[in-house]
C-alpha cells in the first residue's frame, strides 16, 4: 500500500538527520527560529560557520511529517554550502529533493528556508557583518503562515491580482485571518507598482 | 510489518460484527424489490419490517417512527433542512419560527448544514461548551428565549466523547415549544436510549458506527412531529424517504442493533475498563499531557489526549508504523489549516488541539492491545519531543 508521502519523506521523517539533541553542548554560530506552535509548526535552525561555509546544521521542529522531513532534508543540503548560496535556498528546492509533497502539504515545508535565513542573519549580526543581511528586510504580515511583505511583492510580480490569488500562492491569511486588512493594503500598493 | 495491528479508531468506523457479516452474506440472495407485490418482493419487505421492529424496540419507539436512510449525514440533513423546506403544501416545522439552535461541537453533517441554512436566511445560534464539552446552559436558555423552530444537539461527541444531558436539554426545548433533534450516531449501542423517556422529536443514527454496514442509517421521527420529505421520488417509507429499499443494508443494521441489545451492557463495561486502563497508563508514563473531554460523562471507548510540544499528525504516523491506528485533531491531518473545532470550543487552545490524539476503543480491543499501546506510545512521544522546538526538556516541560 502506498504511504501518504514519498519514500524520501518517509525516510527523513522516520530517521531525521541532524536533530539538535543537546542545545547546551552545540556551539552554534547562528540560531534562527520561525513559526508559531499556534499555527501548527515551528522550526529552530542552528548553524556552525567556518570561512563563509556552513560546516554543521542542526535543527528542532514542531510540526507534521512534512515539516520534520523538510527540515531534516534542509540540514543535509546546506552542510558544506557557502552562506551566500544557502541564503537563497527555496522551499521548492527542498520540496524537489524530497520527491515532492502533496499539494496541501507544501505550506508545511516553507518554514525551513526562513529559519535558515534567520540563523544566517544571526551569524552575520554576531560577527559584525550586518551589511550582508539582505537590506530589504522582509516584514512578516501573516504570523500564522509566516508570509512577509516580500512574499506578497513576489506573488504580485508573478501575476497575483486578488486576495484569492495571493492566498493560493502564499497561503496568507488562511488560518486566523487577522492580517487581511494589512494584506489588502499591501496588495493594492504592489498592484499599483507592478500591475 | 508491525508486530500487531491495534485498531483504536472505532469512532471513525467499525468492522462488521461477525454475526452481521453472516446475516449480510445470507441476505445477498434476497434480491426482490421490497415494494413489489410478488413473493420475492414480500420476502424483502418482511426482512425490512423485521429490522424496523428491532430498531424500534431497542430505542423504545414505535416501528412507524423509524425511517431508514442512507446514514447519519442524510438523517441530519433531513431534519435540519425541514426548518425551511420551501414547500407551501407540507406541514413545515417552522410555523413562523425560523431559528435553529445547535452547538459549536457538532459533527460537520450538522454544522455545515446549519451554515447552509444560515445562508438561506435562517438565524442559527451555535452554543458554546464548557472545558469538558458540556453545553453552556445559560447560553442555551438565552437562545431558547428567541423561540427557535428546532434545537439540534448531539448526544455524545465523536472527538472527545462528552455525553450531553439530552433529557434536560430536550425538556427545556419543549417548554419553549421548540422541536428537539439529537445526533446519536456515536451514542446508540453505547448508552441506554429510550426516545420517549428522553422526550426528543428526532434522532439520527448510522449503522457503521455499531459494527453494521456503511451507507445505511435511521432517522427516528416522533409520531406527530412535523416531517418534510428530503429525498423525493417513490413512495418508500410511507413517502418519507424515496429510493428503492436498501434491503441488504437494512438487514445488516437490524442485526447490528439486535446484537447490541444482547451484548451492550457487558461490552460497554469491558470497553470502559480498557479505556480507563489506557488513560491511567498514559498518565503514569507520559508527563505534560492533557486529557480532553468530561472526566465521567464520556463514551465508554473514547479517550482524547493532548501531548504538549508535539504535533498530532506526527504522532499518528509514528503510531501507524507500529500498527496502532488512531486519529488526531491536528490541522495537518485534516487537510485544512484549522485544528479540531471541538477542542477549540472547549478552550484548550490551538497548541493542544494540534497535539491531540483520539483513541476510540471497541469490541475487538483487548488488554493486550492496551498494553501494546502503552509500550509503544511513550518512546514515540519522547522521540518527537526530543526533536521539537516547542518542547524543551532542559526547562522541565513546556517551553511555549
Amino acid at each position: 500500500m502506498d504511504w501518504l508521502y514519498s519514500e524520501i519523506v518517509k525516510d527523513h521523517f522516520m530517521n531525521p538527520r541532524n536533530i539538535l539533541e543537546d542545545e547546551t553542548s552545540f556551539q552554534a554560530d547562528g540560531v534562527g527560529t520561525v513559526g508559531n506552535i499556534k499555527c501548527g509548526d515551528q522550526m529552530l535552525v542552528a548553524i556552525k560557520v567556518k570561512d563563509g561555509v556552513i560546516t554543521d546544521c542542526k535543527w528542532k521542529t514542531y510540526g507534521c511529517a512534512s515539516a520534520i522531513a523538510s527540515t531534516s532534508m534542509l540540514s543535509e543540503v546546506v552542510k558544506g554550502m557557502k552562506l551566500e548560496e544557502a541564503y537563497h535556498i527555496t522551499p521548492e528546492e527542498i520540496n524537489r529533493r524530497l520527491g515532492g509533497l502533496p499539494e496541501h502539504k507544501i505550506h508545511c515545508s516553507v518554514l525551513g528556508d526562513k529559519a535558515l535565513r534567520a540563523a544566517i542573519d544571526d551569524y552575520y549580526r554576531k560577527t559584525g557583518q550586518e551589511d550582508k543581511i539582505q537590506k530589504e528586510k522582509a516584514v512578516i504580515v501573516c504570523q500564522c503562515m509566516n508570509v512577509t511583505d516580500k512574499d506578497i511583492e513576489k506573488a504580485v510580480k508573478e501575476g497575483a491580482r486578488t486576495y484569492l490569488d495571493l492566498q493560493n500562492k502564499t497561503k496568507i491569511g488562511t488560518v486566523c485571518g487577522q492580517c487581511k486588512e494589512q494584506t489588502l493594503k499591501l496588495l493594492e500598493e504592489y498592484v499599483h507598482l507592478y500591475g | 510489518m508491525p508486530e500487531r495491528i491495534v485498531y483504536m479508531d472505532y469512532n471513525a468506523t467499525t468492522p462488521l460484527h461477525p454475526e452481521v457479516k453472516k446475516a449480510l452474506v445470507e441476505g445477498f440472495d434476497i434480491f426482490g424489490n421490497a415494494s413489489s407485490m410478488h413473493t420475492l418482493g414480500r420476502q424483502a419487505h418482511e426482512e425490512i419490517e423485521k429490522a424496523r421492529k428491532i430498531v424500534a424496540d431497542f430505542l423504545g419507539a414505535y416501528p412507524e417512527e423509524i425511517v431508514f436512510t442512507g446514514g447519519g449525514s442524510e438523517s441530519n440533513n433531513t431534519v435540519l433542512q425541514m426548518i425551511d423546506c420551501g414547500s407551501g403544501t407540507c406541514r413545515c416545522m417552522s410555523k413562523g419560527r425560523l431559528g435553529l439552535v445547535t452547538t459549536q461541537i457538532e459533527h460537520p453533517s450538522v454544522l455545515n448544514v446549519a451554515q447552509y441554512m444560515e445562508n438561506k436566511g435562517i438565524s442559527v445560534e451555535y452554543l458554546p461548551v464548557d472545558p469538558t464539552g458540556k453545553v453552556d446552559l445559560e447560553a442555551y436558555r438565552r437562545a431558547l428565549a428567541k423561540n427557535p423552530a428546532l434545537v439540534s444537539i448531539m448526544m455524545a461527541n465523536n472527538e472527545i466523547g462528552t455525553i450531553q444531558d439530552i433529557r434536560t436539554l430536550a425538556r427545556m426545548a419543549k417548554e419553549q415549544g421548540s422541536l428537539f433533534h439529537t445526533d446519536a450516531v456515536q451514542a446508540v449501542g453505547k448508552l441506554p436510549i429510550s426516545v420517549h423517556e428522553l422526550g426528543i422529536d428526532y434522532l439520527s443514527f448510522s449503522a457503521h458506527k455499531l459494527y453494521g454496514p456503511k451507507g445505511v442509517g435511521i432517522l427516528y421521527v416522533r409520531k406527530g412531529a412535523p416531517y418534510c420529505t428530503f429525498i423525493h421520488g417513490g413512495h418508500q417509507e410511507e413517502g418519507r424517504r424515496a429510493g428503492t429499499y436498501n434491503t441488504l443494508g437494512i438487514i445488516g443494521l437490524g442485526k447490528a442493533i439486535e446484537l447490541a441489545s444482547k451484548e451492550m451492557a457487558e461490552e460497554v463495561a469491558r470497553v470502559r475498563g480498557l479505556r480507563n486502563k489506557l488513560k491511567e497508563g498514559i498518565q503514569e508514563r507520559i508527563p505534560d499531557i492533557h486529557v480532553n473531554g468530561h472526566p465521567t460523562d464520556v463514551l465508554p471507548g473514547t479517550l482524547n489526549v493532548s501531548f504538549y510540544g508535539v504535533e498530532g499528525e506526527s504522532i499518528l504516523l509514528y503510531l501507524d508504523m507500529e500498527g496502532i491506528e488512531v486519529s488526531t485533531g491536528s490541522a495537518c491531518a485534516s487537510g485544512s489549516l484549522e485544528p479540531s473545532h471541538v477542542l477549540l470550543a472547549t478552550g484548550v487552545g490551538p497548541e493542544l488541539a494540534h497535539g491531540s490524539i483520539r483513541f476510540s476503543l471497541g469490541r475487538e480491543n483487548t488488554m493486550e492491545d492496551v498494553n501494546y499501546v502503552l509500550e509503544k506510545l511513550p518512546p514515540i512521544i519522547q522521540r518527537l519531543r526530543s526533536m521539537s522546538s516547542a518542547y524543551s526538556v532542559s526547562s522541565m516541560g513546556r517551553s511555549a
